[in-house]
């Protein structure tokens, strides 16, 4: 990636940033257009994410999705392999959790959560393993084939729903719900522990935790172990990669499975935490999210969390702006795809205004 | 099944291939050029509600139409900035035009006609009227050749302008001075700059030629197909597009056979809701899956390798 001359903070900092500047200006035209205040909008939307405990939990819960997910991304982005397919897999991911929920009695949440974070995360990675190995071994492209398992894993899944799973005598396609025993633990019992107040409502939970713990372990993996080296090694340049002895299959096949049990694990905060029983819309475009969140994170797991939390203000905000306006809340998706073409595609128009004023502010030092 | 059945699951058959005819042609003639475009989805729906309200503002379809055409050409460019002029990531530019089509369609359409992101429906001549073929109730009865000509008759205006775009893609592709250099630009775009021809100009051409067939393949959804836009009513059309380009090893007459295959699928999905083949029940879903996993296989060789354009995905960086 051609970087120019500007320093490696700068890179990952302003050019996002700018970025993120640049949909917002754009929306807010759109907002102007449509005959709103974007003035207005903006404080509806801060006021509505961040403005009481109830705001916050729910951006929290959003912020959760989109930290699997962006991890997953940046994890294949990492190794120069473009997953698109977080969907798919999150969905599996959901059929993952449901089966261990509802087919074994657990004794308590917590076994439940590690064997469901088992679940989801197995049947994400399996999900991810074949396009992984299609693109390794057979040269399909990786983009392709995870679009084509999306639309798989949605037909797949309308079966289970629809022929398996679904309630006898419900006409409604979704799974029966999963023992009460087994509900995840909600931020404000956890909160509680210390005193700290904070509202019941929303599905907020200990997956954030979980979501945070993996930042930590993706992290881990990517920059303090071997695999890691070898995906980063793998990413810069194939074929010095494969001249130090780094083989391509595995290395693809490793990365792809590592991503789709993030993608999966999706499935732990949304499925298990929220819903409590698997629907057809489960993942509501979450694993798209995680190619804006991982491309404005710069791949990197801190980066990711900070994305996660804005995109989780995004959602938040736009239902509330959703509630209180005539603003639908497609206009969050406007945004996300600006952030997704400035940071991602026009990325060298982002960064050429950048690289100039870093060049003048250098002749005059 | 009597062949009343036979010929409605036909016509239906061409029907819902032709705005997959445009959009698989137009990612023909754009990855033909080396521009990778995962966002014909996007360009079609944004076709499809700009056809819809431009359509019932003024009465008029082909208004409609060419305010489609005009929205998915403009799409296009942004695609040509980034990914030509700024050498952005191709597949990155693709993903972020559908987002963008689908979230400023609702919040326009909720805008303009406060109907829930859906416009009102059309009627009338906002909408494509069918084209009744010359004694088409003289041959009715003829055997074998009356339902052959009855499939074929009584369809809207596009539906005949898709099916001749087949050989006329073919025709510039492989018999015209553009048609080579365009696929000499996505095979080995330096040997073309080398003779003398800009690069960027091709990629540019194709790309907007890419922006006119979806533009056209989203006004027929809209205003042929169906009675008006709603939210996401492309509903994973330009992903079966491109499915079908695959299949079709980005070559135009194959293309045809590989959306008319495609059509039929979910034409027969649509009339059957369950099919059993050989006393094996086959579950609806398993039809709406079978072009994606038809394109996995076709993609992983198993079949006929489908090997696209060398140069294709990778910005034109000139030497200098």
């Amino acid at each position: 990636m051609r970087t120019g001359k500007i320093p490696h903070w700068a890179d990952v900092t302003l050019v996002p940033l700018f970025s993120v500047a640049l949909a917002f200006a754009i929306s807010a035209v759109l907002i102007w257009a449509i005959g709103e205040s974007p003035w207005e909008a903006v404080k509806l939307m801060v006021e509505g994410a961040f403005g009481s405990s109830y705001g916050w939990g729910y951006t929290l819960f959003y912020a959760t999705n989109f930290i699997f997910t962006g991890l997953a991304v940046a994890v294949a982005f990492q190794a120069r392999l473009f997953n698109i397919g977080g969907e798919g897999q999150a969905l599996l991911g959901g059929l993952g959790v449901a089966l261990v929920c509802l087919y074994i009695p657990w004794p308590h949440w917590s076994i439940a959560l590690i064997a469901a974070s088992l679940g989801a995360a197995l049947f994400g990675a399996a999900w991810a393993l074949i396009p992984g190995y299609l693109q390794a071994k057979r040269g399909s492209h990786i983009v392709i084939t995870t679009i084509m398992f999306n639309f798989i894993a949605a037909s797949l899944l309308g079966y289970m729903l629809v022929s398996v799973l679904r309630v006898p005598g419900s006409q409604d396609p979704a799974s029966p719900r999963f023992p009460s025993e087994i509900a995840l633990p909600k931020l404000h019992e956890i909160l509680g522990l210390v005193g700290i107040p904070f509202s019941t409502v929303p599905p907020v939970n200990i997956a954030l935790l979980l979501g945070i713990a993996m930042c930590f372990a993706v992290w881990f993996m990517l920059w303090r172990t071997r695999l890691g080296y070898q995906i980063r090694a793998f990413g810069e340049s194939e074929p010095a990669a494969q001249y130090a002895g780094i083989s391509p299959v595995r290395i693809t096949i490793y990365v792809m499975l590592i991503s789709g049990a993030l993608a999966g694990m999706m499935a732990v905060n949304s499925v298990m935490g929220e819903q409590q029983r698997l629907v057809m819309n489960a993942v509501e475009g979450a694993g798209f999210i995680g190619i804006a969140v991982a491309l404005m994170g710069r791949n990197h797991p801190f980066g990711v969390f900070l994305a996660a939390i804005l995109f989780g203000f995004l959602y938040q905000g736009g239902a509330e702006l959703a509630l209180w306006t005539s603003i639908p809340r497609e206009l969050i998706v406007v945004i996300q795809a600006l952030v997704i073409l400035f940071t991602g595609a026009l990325d060298n128009m982002v960064r050429m205004p950048i690289t100039r004023l870093f060049a003048r502010t250098r002749r005059a030092g | 099944m009597d062949v009343a059945t036979i010929v409605q699951v036909l016509e239906s058959t061409l029907r819902l291939a032709t705005p997959l005819l445009f959009a698989c042609l137009a990612g023909l003639i754009s990855e033909r050029a080396g521009v990778f475009d995962i966002g014909l989805e996007g360009k079609m729906l944004m076709a499809a509600f700009m056809s819809a309200a431009i359509a019932y503002v003024s009465g008029n379809v082909w208004v409609g139409l060419t305010a489609a055409v005009f929205a998915s050409v403009v799409l296009s460019l942004v695609h040509g900035v980034a990914s030509i002029t700024f050498r952005g990531n191709q597949l990155i530019s693709g993903v972020a035009i559908n987002f963008l089509a689908a979230g400023i369609t609702v919040v326009v359409a909720q805008n303009w006609f406060r109907q829930g992101g859906r416009t009102p429906s059309l009627s009338g001549n906002a909408r494509m009227q069918r084209i009744d073929l010359p004694f088409v109730d003289a041959v009715r009865d003829v055997p074998v050749l009356g339902p052959i000509y009855t499939i074929l008759s009584g369809h809207a205006l596009l539906v005949y302008i898709a099916f001749l775009c087949v050989p006329l893609t073919w025709y510039v592709l492989f018999r015209t001075r553009f048609g080579l250099r365009l696929r000499a630009v996505g095979e080995n775009p330096a040997a073309v700059d080398t003779a003398g021809v800009s690069v960027v100009r091709l990629r540019y051409g194709a790309v907007a030629i890419c922006g006119v067939l979806c533009g056209l393949a989203g006004a027929y959804l809209a205003t042929g197909l169906s009675a008006g836009f709603v939210k996401d009513m492309t509903a994973g059309r330009g992903f079966i597009a491109l499915a079908a380009m695959i299949f079709a090893k980005w070559r135009p007459w194959h293309a045809m056979g590989a959306v008319l295959l495609f059509g039929l699928l979910e034409a027969v999905a649509n009339r059957f809701q369950n099919i059993e083949i050989l006393g094996v029940g086959v579950p609806v879903q398993a039809m709406q899956a079978l072009p994606y996993i038809l394109t996995v296989v076709i993609l992983a060789g198993f079949v006929g390798k489908a090997i696209p354009p060398r140069a294709g995905g990778w910005p034109y960086v000139k030497e200098h």
